[in-house]
């Protein structure tokens, strides 16, 4: 891997940050993205800007294309097999709303329970608490180890023939915390359960394959790995997405309108009611290119490599406690405290340096009660990042211990 | 490396007042209890106001924040024991034109407060100078009808 040469990809790491180099250590809340892909939502309205699936001008069947292209892009990327399985939606968030919504209203009946995990983001917690409310079901949490991980037994200590949904996280946006889905599929199908995971911290970072992995819903957004914000993917078994029902109604996804009703066209438009994100779609498929022409393997070896340094590095500051499991075991960011120091201030003396970290509950409150703490600050890293970034993330956090530590 | 602009928004005053908060516990006698939070980042605070015949005789604040949401909570309590509702209110008004970087007023009975007019310059961390005042402003829904 060429990280200079990737690094001349993305004009933004050209800007300067408080008079500083800019050193961008929050792809977990949202990558950078390459010129390519900037270039490429350009493209879409300069060249072929038309609306998708109607009409029958040129520039509608090439706009089409592109964004079917994009489609195409996404399947071969995670493995899945047929086309209809790639709903477009507006990202993670969407997809698991849209996944709790049409699943729950098909298998949830009152009694029955929904399994998630004290890891999760808010996205795979509240939907979920909605759909419990709604079907008088309940919610089961499952209970991390002390060392930030989710133990098999524990997941099979709270399944039960009431299980009807297993919703989890792929990887931990706070503890890095690599879960073992394939491992967790078999138990939720041994249980006849369906699993539902969300994928957003995965799929940017290492090879997801959803048939390998044998997973019922897999969702992720586009803004992590590279490309535009708005738009993200639900995969699902097209036997599941034949059965359930569309969440929004309207325009494309409809077969034929009668004036009292309507039936529903085919998969994957029956859940993308209306315009969709043709650009952002588009775009998603041109840093689906990017990424696997470095290779998501050398992608994830290198992310492990910088992790490794960093955790090191930072273990080697007095005052800094970091959460979630060792080095070797997990995904590409670090959570941590430094004693004294709120993670605001912290986020702030870093980005008087340039450095841009993440500070406060990282969308995951039960999980922050978990640590025994309110909030706490984050670096992420990515294709981007260099040892010598994380370098100078470690003079920064010197720096702001001696500032903060100064009686005043 | 400088930290030459962090200077100025942890001035020394603010430091001292996160150190050591002033009227930082909970009112025996506290007729009006507000808890406030600020959802994006998880600060949290609890306001014991007790007032009688429109005068905040007592005030006391409970919480946990950064160093500015709680160096300004204890400021705030400093500004307003003692004063009428109506005055507390005020303040309040001429604390946010500071963090938006309007024309202000800062009085002498405003204590601390103005020690923080640097932190207009960091939009990310208004909210965080604001959240007792707000509290505040929460307690006296009529107020502003």
């Amino acid at each position: 891997m060429d990280i200079q040469k990737i690094r001349s990809d993305f004009d933004i790491l050209n800007e300067k940050v408080n008079g500083k180099d800019l050193n961008y250590l929050d792809t977990s809340a949202t990558s950078l993205t390459p010129n390519v892909v900037v270039n490429k939502q350009v493209e879409y309205y300069k060249k072929y800007n038309a609306n998708v699936h109607r009409g029958v001008h040129t520039l509608g069947s090439l706009a089409t294309d592109h964004y079917e292209q994009a489609r195409m892009k996404v399947r071969k990327f995670i493995g899945a097999k047929r086309f209809e399985e790639i709903v477009f939606t507006r990202g993670t968030t969407a997809s698991l709303n849209m996944i709790a919504r049409a699943l729950g209203d098909l298998v949830i009946n009152e009694g029955d329970e929904i399994v998630v995990t004290e890891m999760e983001h808010h996205a795979n917690i509240v939907p979920w608490q909605e759909v419990a409310k709604r079907k008088n079901a309940k919610l089961v949490f499952v209970p991390i180890e002390e060392d930030g991980t989710i133990a098999e037994e524990s997941v099979q200590s709270v399944m039960s023939e009431k299980t009807k949904i297993l919703a989890i996280t792929h990887v931990s946006n706070v503890l890095g915390t690599i879960n073992d889905i394939k491992t967790f599929a078999k138990i939720a199908h041994d249980h006849g359960a369906y699993i539902v995971v969300d994928g957003a911290q995965a799929v940017p970072h290492m090879k997801v394959d959803v048939v390998d992995l044998d997973v019922d819903f897999y969702a992720f957004s586009a803004h992590k790995m590279l490309g535009p914000t708005g738009i993200g993917v639900l995969y699902g078994k097209v036997e599941l997405l034949e059965q359930m029902e569309p969440t929004e109604y309207g325009g494309d996804m409809i077969d034929y309108v009668y004036k009292e009703t309507s039936t529903w066209t085919d998969l994957p438009v029956k859940f993308e009611a209306g315009t969709p994100m043709i650009a952002e779609a588009i775009a998603l498929g041109a840093a689906i290119d990017y990424l696997e022409e470095i290779g998501m393997d050398n992608i994830h070896d290198y992310e492990e490599e910088l992790v490794k340094y960093a955790y090191n590095r930072m273990s080697e500051v007095e005052g800094i406690q970091i959460y979630g499991p060792s080095s070797d075991k997990r995904a590409g960011l670090i959570t941590f405290n430094m004693d004294g120091v709120h993670p605001h201030d912290l986020a702030t003396a870093l980005d008087s340096e340039g450095i841009a970290v993440r500070a406060g509950h990282h969308c995951a409150q039960p999980l922050m009660k978990w640590l025994g703490t309110n909030s706490t600050a984050r670096a992420s890293f990515y294709i981007y990042n260099t040892k010598e970034d994380i370098d100078s993330l470690i003079k920064g956090l010197e720096r702001t211990k001696e500032f903060f530590s100064y009686e005043f | 490396m400088n930290f030459n602009n962090l200077e100025s928004l942890y001035r020394s005053v603010i430091m001292d007042h996160y150190k050591h908060p002033r009227n930082k516990g909970a009112l025996e006698s506290g007729t009006l209890t507000i808890d406030m939070n600020n959802p994006t980042c998880g600060d949290e605070i609890q306001l014991n106001l007790e007032v009688e015949e429109g005068i905040i005789k007592d005030v006391k604040f409970n919480g946990h924040g950064c160093s500015i949401s709680m160096a300004s909570a204890s400021m705030m309590t400093e500004a307003v024991k003692g004063q009428t509702v109506e005055r507390a209110l005020e303040m309040g008004d001429e604390f946010s034109k500071m963090m938006l970087g309007e024309d202000y007023e800062i009085a002498e009975d405003m204590g601390d407060a103005e020690a923080l007019s640097g932190v207009s310059q960091f939009p990310a961390r208004i909210k965080c100078a604001t959240l007792s005042w707000k509290a505040l402003e929460k307690g006296f829904p009529e107020a502003h009808e």
